[in-house]
């Protein structure tokens, strides 16, 4: 793999992996605690928080969600090293 | 932390006969995770924000227990 | 359905070049308490079992396929570039031959993953019981393995594993005293 990925990658990445562990602990809070409105509400400011990040992450670096919208020139960018654990 | 000041932490001496061949390891540590001391998780937990959080393991600050081995000097 | 999302859990990462670290890591690849048993311990248990905790076993079980690709990223950064001299200084001569440095689901001491380490008993106490046990073996596990490294960036990985553990043992805890709570029977039935 030619490309070396900028500093600004890992940062950007990272900024993202936090928001989305914070979900996924909310979620398995969540699961037990199906009544608690006020973790909903947190929920949802995170998971829009996570959707803004990874939009703007993929218009750099290439997708990170399945089947999302990509871009229309190929090459086809989701098939593109790096994977997770080469980075 | 030290290991002695860890809440989570807990110790036991183990019986030495006569003809033990080591030298004695001294007290064996083991571990009493938060999880074992909570009950069902109550409302308006405290939250490590989210950097902090991913670096924790945990959003949750009382569930978090940092590890690190006591053989380790 | 799963999908797949391009990134890690947590950032990976390894500081020192010490294959011997992979041969460790493998109990938490294809080990009776590993990853790999956990995600199928509980998706599998999940069909059987009160509706109000299937949420709960789903999203446990998925997040375990997340620790398996981080325990897999150590594993292939710690091999990849080791030559097969070094792999025999790790004790992995026996790997090598039979797999190079390919990943492969066996502990530690290299006996094969078998589905024997996971139970389905289809009783929800059973298997919810099962399932803390399995939480607290991994916790330990992971602190044998961090007391064996020497690698602060992988043990500050296996710290987050670790951490982990403590979490869903308490999410399992929690949904045994949901299902053990009577407060609503008359309306479910
Ligand atoms: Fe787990």
């Amino acid at each position: 793999m030619a490309k070396q990925l900028p500093k600004e990658y890992y940062v950007k990445l990272e900024a993202i992996q936090a928001i989305d562990f914070v979900i996924y602990e909310l979620v398995l809070y969540l699961d037990t605690h199906q009544d608690d409105a006020q973790a909903i509400q947190q929920y949802n400011y995170y998971a829009a928080y996570s959707n803004r990040l990874k939009t703007d992450f993929e218009a750099c670096y290439g997708p990170l969600r399945f089947g999302m919208p990509v871009q229309e020139q190929p090459p086809w960018a989701w098939a593109e090293a790096p994977w997770p654990w080469q980075v | 932390m030290s290991q002695q000041q860890n809440p989570f932490r807990r110790y036991y001496l183990p019986f030495r006969g006569r003809f033990d061949p080591c030298p004695p390891l001294g007290p064996k540590v083991f571990v009493v995770p938060p999880n074992v001391l909570t009950g069902f998780q109550p409302p308006d937990y405290p939250q490590f924000p989210p950097l902090e959080a991913l670096q924790k393991g945990t959003l949750w600050e009382p569930f978090f227990d940092y590890y690190e081995s006591p053989y380790r000097k | 359905m799963w999908s797949y999302e391009k990134k890690l859990m947590y950032p990976v990462k390894v500081s020192t070049c010490n294959p011997t670290l992979a041969k460790y890591l493998m109990e938490q690849y294809g080990g009776a308490d590993g990853e790999l048993a956990a995600a199928l311990r509980y998706l599998n248990q999940r069909y059987t079992i009160p509706d109000k905790v299937i949420g709960l076993l789903t999203d446990i079980g998925t997040e375990e396929f997340a620790h398996l690709e981080m325990i897999a990223t150590m594993i292939y950064k710690l091999t990849k570039d080791a030559t097969p001299d070094q792999l025999r200084e790790a004790g992995l001569a026996e790997h090598y031959v039979s797999h190079d440095s390919a990943l492969f689901y066996n502990n530690a001491a290299g006996v094969p993953f078998t589905a024997s380490y996971i139970q389905a008993k289809g009783d929800p106490i059973a298997d919810l019981y099962e399932d803390i046990a399995a939480e607290e073996k991994a916790r330990a596990t992971y602190q044998w393995i961090i007391d064996q490294s020497d690698d602060p960036d992988l043990n500050d990985g296996l710290r987050f594993l670790r951490e982990r553990e403590i979490i869903h043992a308490q999410r399992f805890k929690e949904a045994v005293m949901l299902i053990s709570d009577d407060r609503d029977q008359k309306k479910v039935f």
